[in-house]
């Protein structure tokens, strides 16, 4: 009997290489099941999407860290991949925290082998810094992940996403129920991309979940669990608001740098980063804004209350938003309509089509170190220590007309300024000022920018000066120790490696 | 005319203020080695700002050291610290009489000759604290020629007087009395420190009615304070456009030898020349009022 619904084709020497339609549901089979048809994604428990998802071991599965300190998604799923036995993972988050302190544990016995983040702090990192692992970690910035994975390096299998709501399809958003990260920047990266995406949603709400910041069409399993994260700790580490008064100073003159670069011009574009001084900084530019009656066209990255709050008073028309610092940026990503969620391959991937990043004026950055080549460490610590991200900073700084980065010229007893930079994730061609609390110093590649700050009456000095002070004040700090074994490799956003983390010396 | 505007208060013992301070540029920073030092660490204070006295950070920025009253054990070690260490005011705490600056200067004289620090260099304030320093003002801050200026210090006096801290009417009588004690002196005068520092609208209301009442500045105990305060005492761009005027004036006059001084057909005294050259002076330190 001829499978062809019209027998007359059956012979055609045209289509005989190609499959004969034998039914409408063929590659579709729960269109014959009414139930199926809608709930074929939902899994009855996280332990059945892993399965599922066809986890095995030796396999690379990924997170995003939206909700930063109060996530509870990374910890919950491999710690189900331990119980259930699978060893040697890769684990791909966009970023690590303090909080994701017990997978040392999984580290420990095996269960993750290699890792890939953008950074780590607390425990884990301290832990890593001191050899943990066998193999070093790979520290990528937001949009050289999107690049690692687009060349096959970072090939994931099987992503786990947290949101707070998605319909029974794999329509997800983080702007809608009850544990709210605002953008699902990162996220939508991985769900492009990998394999299979596994969502893990607090709500599974009725359909349509919109908008759809996480498209059902990317989504393989969808399953509900207590709770993906604590929205009330993502502000809590990098993004904090600061009373500090040194902090304050530092912003005002990040500010005065912002007014008069040569970039505030109606319609500039600005990116302020996280760090206290750079939060702080948006609070000194409305005065600034309304004086000279200059409004921003945009506003990028990680988008906070206080650039929420510009926004509302009309002086940032648009926010484009890759994570959400705060309950003000996730209500404002839900109810303006020029606040837009975008992914970090939108945002900072340097082989994109194109970024935002591109397009930005300036950025505020901040720093653990600066060297005197204007080099920037962002990943460790004056004791060596991993405690820090990459995060947008090289790839913003890369892309924006003018990069600010700001930091105390001396932190505790150490200074911030120093000859050479424990490590570099950020090379010092891209960074054309640096605002410390003691001055002032432009990167010679920019005498353009170095003669406006000068003329507008600004603390203008060198980054030579700045360190000389430091050394006055603080004496020359011991070298740290460390020892010969790798623990972590910084890649660049292209995915060259710029520097090496080594282990600390005990 | 020096700047007087900021005074600010650093405990002496606080390694770390100590080594920050000087970034947020007040006019005057006051090490304090009484009230704010407990007494088990009156001599780790001693010694942080004698070496901080010396920092050269701290060059630009007008010195003060409140040391203890020398009927403490402690005020004549804080003195020989200071002054050795080249502090550029000693302010005496708790004055009650001109008698009590009259004692300080002596012991400065005898430190300046036994350190070899030029005679005279050290310059005095005195901080009046009580019912008697108030109605004594005057005779305090006339009492030497190295006296700068006089500081009311509120909290010690509201207890004096039996009222607390308030909306400023518990202080309406010594504000008056120190600032004219100090202008009959030809000397600066300083108000009370404002303590609710999350509070900026009351602190501005504060420096308001000082700044009008015609303080110098104030006595601050925290560095956000200083910004406020800079601010509020900046010209406004008419004010330093009609300052600038007026010193043109003057000095065409002075250049034509004329003895009187016209701008738009009014005379011009003395007294406006000097308020239109502070006025400048101000916009030159921080600029306009924003």
């Amino acid at each position: 009997m001829t499978p062809f619904v019209n027998p007359r084709i059956e012979h055609e020497p045209a289509i005989a290489h190609l499959e004969p339609f034998r039914e409408f549901a063929r590659h579709a089979p729960y269109l014959r099941d009414g139930a199926r048809k809608y709930s074929r994604k939902i899994c009855a428990s996280l332990e059945d999407a892993v399965r599922a998802a066809g986890v095995r071991d030796g396999m690379t599965i990924s997170f995003h860290h939206a909700f930063r300190e109060g996530d509870k998604t990374i910890n919950m799923v491999v710690d189900l991949l331990a119980r259930m036995g699978f060893r040697d993972l890769t684990l791909a988050s966009s970023s690590l925290l303090s909080c994701n302190a017990p997978l040392i544990d999984h580290i420990r016995n095996g269960v993750i082998r290699r890792i890939y983040t953008s950074g780590m702090r607390g425990k884990l990192a301290e832990a890593i810094s001191h050899g943990l692992m066998d193999q070093p970690i790979n520290i990528h910035s937001h949009g050289g992940r999107v690049r690692l994975m687009d060349s096959g390096e970072l090939a994931v299998d099987v992503a786990f996403l947290g949101v707070s709501t998605a319909d029974e399809f794999g329509n997800a958003n983080g702007i809608s129920g009850r544990s709210r990260c605002g953008s699902l920047g990162y996220a939508k990266v991985d769900a492009a991309r990998a394999r299979t995406v596994v969502l893990l949603a607090e709500e599974i709400v009725p359909f349509p979940n919109a908008p759809a910041s996480i498209a059902q069409d990317d989504v393989d399993f969808v399953v509900k669990v207590d709770q993906v994260g604590d929205p009330s700790k993502i502000s809590v580490g990098a993004a904090r608001i600061t009373s500090n008064p040194r902090e304050l100073l530092i912003a005002r003159l990040a500010a005065d740098v912002i007014e008069h670069a040569g970039y505030f011009k109606p319609g500039f574009s600005l990116q302020t980063g996280t760090g206290a001084s750079s939060t702080a900084a948006t609070r000194f530019l409305e005065h600034r804004m309304r004086a000279r009656d200059i409004t921003a066209s945009f506003a990028l990255g990680g988008i906070t209350g206080g650039i929420v709050d510009l926004h509302k008073k009309g002086l940032i028309e648009t926010l484009y938003d890759t994570q959400s610092f705060d309950a003000d940026a996730a209500e404002s990503l839900r109810t303006s309509p020029r606040h837009f969620e975008i992914s970090t391959n939108a945002y900072a991937n340097p082989t994109s089509k194109a970024v935002y990043c591109d397009r930005l004026d300036m950025v505020i950055l901040s720093a653990l170190e600066i060297d005197l080549d204007f080099n920037v460490n962002v990943i460790t610590g004056s004791d060596g220590v991993m405690r820090g991200a990459s995060g947008g900073h090289s790839d913003v700084a890369a892309g924006a007309n003018l990069s600010i980065v700001v930091g105390p010229l001396i932190r505790s007893r150490i200074p911030t300024v120093v000859e050479k930079a424990t490590t570099v994730v950020t090379p010092g061609e891209c960074v054309g000022v640096v605002v410390t609390d003691h001055g002032i110093a432009v990167n010679p590649n920019r005498p353009d920018v170095a003669e406006r700050l000068t003329a507008a009456g600004l603390p203008v000095t060198t980054l030579p000066d700045l360190y000389r002070r430091a050394i006055s004040l603080t004496g020359e700090p011991a070298p740290i120790g460390f020892l010969d074994k790798v623990v972590g490799i910084v890649r660049y956003r292209d995915g060259s490696v710029i520097d090496v983390v080594r282990q600390v010396k005990d | 005319m020096r700047l007087r505007r900021s005074m600010l208060f650093l405990p002496g013992a606080n390694a770390a203020m100590l080594s920050t301070a000087f970034v947020y540029k007040p006019d005057s920073v006051m090490f304090d080695l009484e009230d704010a030092v407990s007494l088990r660490e009156k001599d780790a204070a001693r010694l942080l700002v004698f070496h901080a006295l010396q920092l050269p950070v701290y060059r630009e920025i007008e010195t003060v050291v409140r040391i203890n009253p020398l009927s403490t054990p402690f005020g004549r070690q804080d003195l020989e610290a200071a002054v050795r260490a080249g502090v550029d005011v000693v302010r005496l705490p708790k004055t009650d009489s001109a008698e009590d600056v009259l004692e300080l200067e002596r012991e400065v004289e005898r430190i300046e000759r036994a350190c070899g620090r030029p005679f005279g260099s050290t310059r005095l304030m005195a901080a009046i604290e009580s019912a008697g320093g108030v109605v004594n003002a005057v005779s305090i801050a006339r009492s030497s020629p190295r006296m700068i200026g006089i500081a009311l210090a509120g909290f010690d006096y509201v207890m004096d007087m039996q009222t607390e801290r308030g909306d400023g009417t518990e202080l309406f009588y010594a504000r008056a009395a120190v600032l004219h004690a100090a202008r009959a002196a030809g000397i600066d005068a300083f108000d009370v420190v404002y303590s609710d520092v999350n509070n900026e609208e009351g602190f501005l209301k504060e420096v308001d009615l000082i700044k009008r009442m015609g303080f110098n500045g104030k006595s601050l105990i925290n560095p956000r304070q200083i910004e406020l305060l800079h601010n509020a005492y900046a010209p406004t761009g008419e004010e330093v456009d009609y300052a600038r005027r007026v010193v043109a004036a003057a000095d065409q006059a002075e250049r034509q030898g004329l003895g009187v001084i016209a701008l738009n057909g009014k005379m011009i005294d003395a007294p406006i020349v000097n308020h239109a050259k502070r006025v400048l002076q101000r916009a030159e330190a921080s600029g306009l009022r924003k």
